[in-house]
Parts: C-alpha cells; sequence; structure tokens
C-alpha cells in the first residue's frame, strides 16, 4: 500500500471536524504523555483548544529540540538555477502563465553564483529548478550536481517530482536530500490551484515521497503552503505522511517546512492566513509529535519573528537568500519567486544565533559519506 | 587508576563527545574541565579542505587525544571508506566505528559494524565499534581484534541512563578488551553507576552539551566517574536483599 491509498482512507472534513473538536483535557493529555505521541495527540496540539497552552508547548518544545539536536541550528541557501516552468500554479511567481522573461544558469554563471555562496560561508546548499523537462530535467541537473560537488559537503534539491529509476541517477549522484512540497492535501483544490502542467496529477504527486524511499534517498523534506486552505488540516495530513513514511523507509531521515504565502507580482492572496501565534503552535505541535523530524524555516519570515523561533524546535535555517536564477550576482534583478522577508547577511544572522546561545553548523555532512 | 586502550594509557575514564555544544569555545572549556582524554569527533563536522576556525583547532590541547566517529554512514562500505578518509585528515588510526542506518534512533547496525570492524582491524585501525548491549556481539568483535566495545546504555541522545543495565553486566564480566558504556549516559549517577559495575569508561556527551552549565555538568561526571571507580576498586559491600531473619526457620537442625 503506497501512501495515495492511506490518504484515501481519511476525508478532508472529518479530519477537521475531529481537529476542532479536541478539548484542553486532549491538549493536556498529549502534553502530558511520557512516550510517543499518536496522531490524535497532533490533532489536539494543533487544534484550537490548544492556543491557550502556547507556553507549555514551547518549553516542551525547546527541551525536546535541545535533547535532540543540541544547541545547533544548521545553515543552508538555496541556489535557484531557473525559472523556467510548464506548471500554472496559481501562488507561484515562476508560473507558466505568468509573462516574466524566463531564465536558466549556464555553467559559467552558476560557478559565479557558488562563488558567492562560498564567500558567505556556506556548505550545504539547495538547488531549485521550476519543472520543465526540455531544459532543466535530469541531465542538467546530473551536469550540475558534478559542476558544483567540489564546492559544498552537502546537496539538496527542491524540483519536480521524478521516477524512481531518476531519482537514483541523482542519489549516485551526490544529492542527499529532495524536498517535495506536497503544497495541499485538499485533492478539488489541489487541482485548482494547478490547472495546467505535469504538476496537475495530484497522484503522482503525493506518491513521490514513496518513489524517494524506494530510491534510498538519505534526506526528504516535506510540508505543504500554508495559505492555500486550512492549514490545521493540511499539516494533520503531512504528519500522517511523516509518520507512514518513518515506518516504511526507516533510513532515511525527515524534514518539514511550513511556507507561508508570500506576494509576488499579480499573485495570489492568502485563503486562509495563519497568524505568528499559530505557526509558533504549528512548529511546536510539530516537534512535540516527532522529537526527531527536521523542522526549517526559510527568509520569508520576517526578521522579529525569526529571531525568536531559535528557542522554539526549529533546526535550520537559510539566510542571505535570493529566490531568482542569478540573483547572488550574475542577475540580481530578474523577477523572484517569491519576496523575501528578511534580508539580513548570513554572517547577522549567524549572529544571532549565537547571541541566543546557538551554534550556527555550517558543516554537518561530507560528500565523502555518500 | 588508569586505563590502557591498545597503544595508549589514559588517567581519565570519561570520554565525550563535541556535537549540540552552544559554541565551540565552550565545548573547548567543558571537554577541558571534564579531565577527557579521548574526545570522540564527527568527521561530517570536520572541515577537510579548510583547517581555520574548524571545530578541530579547539581540540589542539596536549592531553586531548582524538577519536574521529563514523556517525552518518549507513553500510561497513562507507564507513571503511571514511576510516581511511578520518585518518587521513585526522591524523591518528583510531576510529569509533558507528555505523547507524536508522537516523530516527541512531541504532548500530551489529551485522554490518563486525563486517567492518573485521576489515579495519586489518588496516591498522585502532577500532572502537558503538553497538547494542549484546554480549555475543561484544564476543564476536573482541575475536576480530577490536581494541574496546562500546554497548549503549540507552538510546544515543535519550539520558534514559543505563536501560541495558543487565546486559552491560554480561558484557563486563566476560569481555577482555576495555568495555566502554556509550549512549544514553543521561547524569553523573549514571555515570558512576556504570563504573561501579566495572566499565572500563564511559563516553557522555548530550548530558553535557545541553545542560544549562557545561562547563559545571563536565566537572561533576569528572567527579563521578572517579568516584564510580574508585568505589568499583575498593570493592561494593554486597547488597542484602532482605534483612537477616530473626526467628530462623532451620534451627531444629542444629
Amino acid at each position: 500500500m503506497d501512501f495515495y491509498q492511506v490518504f484515501q482512507q481519511h476525508t478532508w472534513d472529518e479530519i477537521r471536524e475531529s481537529i476542532y473538536q479536541k478539548t484542553p483535557q486532549d491538549v493536556i493529555r498529549a502534553l502530558q504523555k511520557s512516550g510517543k505521541r499518536d496522531l490524535e495527540d497532533f490533532k489536539a496540539l494543533i487544534s484550537p483548544a490548544a492556543t491557550d497552552f502556547l507556553e507549555e508547548m514551547a518549553q516542551l518544545s525547546h527541551r525536546l529540540t535541545q535533547k535532540r539536536f543540541g544547541k545547533t541550528i544548521q545553515m543552508y541557501v538555496p541556489l535557484y538555477l531557473s525559472n523556467e516552468c510548464q506548471n500554472i500554479c496559481t501562488y507561484c511567481g515562476f508560473s507558466f502563465d505568468n509573462k516574466i522573461r524566463r531564465k536558466t544558469l549556464t555553467e559559467e554563471e552558476i560557478l559565479q553564483e557558488v562563488a558567492v555562496l562560498k564567500r558567505m560561508g556556506y556548505e550545504h546548499v539547495l538547488l531549485v529548478t521550476g519543472e520543465a523537462n526540455q531544459t532543466v530535467g535530469v541531465p542538467y541537473l546530473q551536469k550540475v550536481i558534478r559542476l558544483i560537488k567540489p564546492y559544498f559537503s552537502q546537496i539538496s534539491i527542491e524540483i519536480q517530482p521524478l521516477d524512481q529509476d531518476e531519482y537514483e541517477i541523482l542519489v549516485a549522484e551526490g544529492v542527499h536530500a529532495v524536498l517535495v512540497y506536497q503544497e495541499t492535501y485538499h485533492e478539488e483544490d489541489y487541482k485548482k490551484h494547478h490547472p495546467k502542467g505535469k504538476k496537475s496529477n495530484f497522484q503522482y504527486r503525493i506518491q513521490t515521497p514513496d518513489r524517494l524511499g524506494a530510491a534510498g534517498i538519505h534526506k526528504m523534506g516535506l510540508g505543504v503552503l500554508i495559505g492555500l486552505e486550512d492549514w490545521r488540516v493540511d499539516c494533520f495530513f503531512t504528519a500522517l505522511h511523516l509518520r507512514y513514511l518513518e515506518k516504511r523507509y526507516w533510513q532515511s531521515t525527515y524534514s518539514i517546512s511550513f511556507p507561508r504565502l508570500r506576494p509576488f507580482s499579480g499573485g495570489l492572496e492568502p485563503k486562509v492566513e495563519m497568524s505568528d501565534r499559530e505557526l509558533v503552535q504549528l512548529i511546536c505541535a510539530y516537534r512535540i509529535f516527532d522529537e526527531e523530524v527536521e523542522l526549517s524555516i526559510s527568509t520569508r519570515e520576517n526578521e522579529i519573528f525569526r529571531d525568536n523561533i531559535i528557542k522554539l524546535g526549529i533546526t535550520s535555517m537559510s539566510a542571505g537568500s535570493k529566490t531568482n536564477p542569478g540573483g547572488y550576482v550574475v542577475e540580481p534583478e530578474s523577477l523572484e519567486q517569491f519576496e523575501i522577508s528578511d534580508e539580513r547577511s548570513p554572517q547577522a544572522i549567524a549572529s544571532v544565533i549565537q547571541a541566543q546561545g546557538y551554534e550556527p553548523v555550517w558543516k554537518n555532512w561530507d560528500r565523502l559519506l555518500q | 587508576m588508569s586505563l590502557q586502550i591498545a597503544d595508549k594509557t589514559f588517567q581519565s575514564r570519561l570520554f565525550t563527545g563535541t556535537g549540540k555544544f552552544s559554541s565551540a569555545s565552550l565545548m573547548e572549556e567543558s571537554i577541558l574541565a571534564s579531565g577527557s582524554e579521548l574526545v570522540t569527533v564527527a568527521l561530517k563536522r570536520v572541515s577537510l579542505t579548510e583547517k581555520e576556525d574548524d571545530i578541530l583547532s579547539y581540540l589542539h590541547h596536549d592531553r586531548i587525544n582524538l577519536l574521529p566517529n563514523t556517525s552518518g554512514v549507513r553500510n561497513a562500505k562507507e564507513a571503511i571508506f571514511a576510516a581511511q578518509v578520518a585518518r587521513e585528515a585526522l591524523e591518528t588510526n583510531w576510529l569509533k566505528l558507528e555505523i547507524h542506518p536508522d537516523p530516527k534512533y541512531l541504532m548500530p547496525d551489529p551485522i554490518e559494524t563486525l563486517k567492518a570492524a573485521e576489515e579495519l582491524v586489518k588496516l591498522g585501525f585502532v577500532v572502537l565499534p558503538y553497538i547494542h548491549a549484546d554480549p555475543v556481539l561484544c564476543k564476536r568483535l573482541e575475536e576480530v581484534g577490536v581494541s574496546a566495545v562500546m554497548p549503549l546504555g540507552s538510546p544515543i541522545g535519550s539520558n534514559k541512563g543505563l536501560k541495558t543495565i543487565d546486559f552491560l553486566e554480561i558484557i563486563i564480566e566476560q569481555s577482555r578488551v576495555p568495555v566502554v558504556v556509550d549512549a544514553g549516559i543521561g547524569a553523573p549517577s549514571d555515570a558512576a553507576k556504570a563504573m561501579e559495575m566495572g566499565a572500563d569508561a564511559v563516553l557522555v556527551n548530550t548530558a553535557i552539551a545541553v545542560s544549562e552549565n557545561p562547563v559545571q555538568m563536565g566537572l561533576a561526571f569528572k567527579y563521578a566517574v572517579e568516584a564510580g571507580r574508585m568505589a568499583y576498586e575498593a570493592k561494593l559491600a554486597p547488597m542484602q536483599q532482605q534483612a537477616v531473619a530473626s526467628s530462623p526457620l532451620t534451627t531444629f537442625l542444629n
């Protein structure tokens, strides 16, 4: 049974109702549990009833995170390779129907961008592309990975979903982690948000982590785009997905992101707003639910939020990010995928992390281990 | 009091780690306070190209010996390769062999560990394998020539103490190589207990690094390990399961 079949055993409305029916007693039970928390506990922790327990949740999340990950924050940076994309996504700046100049970096341009990232101190890089198989398919990625491998200790990718054998090729080239966000687990609305392109295939996308696990990936990243639908239900499905994957692909590590929809030119307004309090609640809930999962925060969030979230459960942060191909040096003025909220330099962020009593970790992997 | 492993003699029976500290300088200070002479370093954390501002530069003390570990590898083949890189980069043939294909609980793989240990001993490494508290596996590792065994007290980073105590007792009783209790030691009392039982050393990381005051905790572990060892050498008075019965049942036989 793959995850799509597990998923089909649940309905959106039933899950929604059961989350909203959780009581303060359910939250207390989840918080006081000594063993592993289950999915019912997770529902309680993300429920409206838990908003009165935010401080207790934060304290617990803080302790559990320190026990597992220590007083450290892993640093990573995205490198956008291309904004070419055949998909229409209602919320994305690179959407096929968005009239922007399309750009895919050449090898020479990639090396120029890499030089900037190296001066910033980065060892862990996340390569990002749109979905355009002619220009940025597997052969292009293979070429890029070979090109940049000497400069980074760990390479992750955030690209279109691939078949298992294609993932196997990229793993063999040295890809450590693959991030594939489901965007939303609301199957009908998923189709509204993805009207055209290969991405409109909900089933193929939701089965992607299964293919990644089968391909023996070291780490995979899950998440939804918060704002498309009721985040509580979407995040329950993320947790369900995580637990399913952990049992089945027990040799992989998992990370979760919680990007909130950010404005871009001509873009979609969030259907459901998530407040800062609610995002803190979600981060703590994920941690209390799963002590080992990595939790990542990007520069979508603003300075004050990022400064204060360091102690609350997250384990990795990006800084100094650009979300347009060539954004670091080659073509800084090209259109971004989304607006950055926190524009501080990696060194400034490192200082903030240190001031909170944490060590920014630049290198926590070596390509020789793979 | 001293402990001999392979070609090295240690005055301290407390081994430490380098992960999870809030800064490299606090790590250095805590390790110095602990008196530890053998410090394990994850190869994945070490910069193999640039030497400055690296974790290693904080460990340049005469008393400190480095114990590179293979954390991150998933099988024997990767471990053997990583070991060779570590020997080159850290200039030591000592190795903490850890192979955990399970990234959630970091449980060591006994089959791959035995395979890798055998090969690494042949390649001239001083191998200290991190393993489950499995007495038979310890004997098998001893037979292939490891220099010590490092069974876990409880899952790594869990601070749960000596959950495997019954099996550690068997390992300590049977082993012909030093036994280092590794992983799960959450408090100085756990370390003291392991030492009282006759463990040759303990390895502690999370409990020191994540405490509110890692330097003071490093010192607390130093004392605990010393106290535990002294108690072991002094021989604990036997534990009485019950008070001596005041109305004996067998006096009629006298």
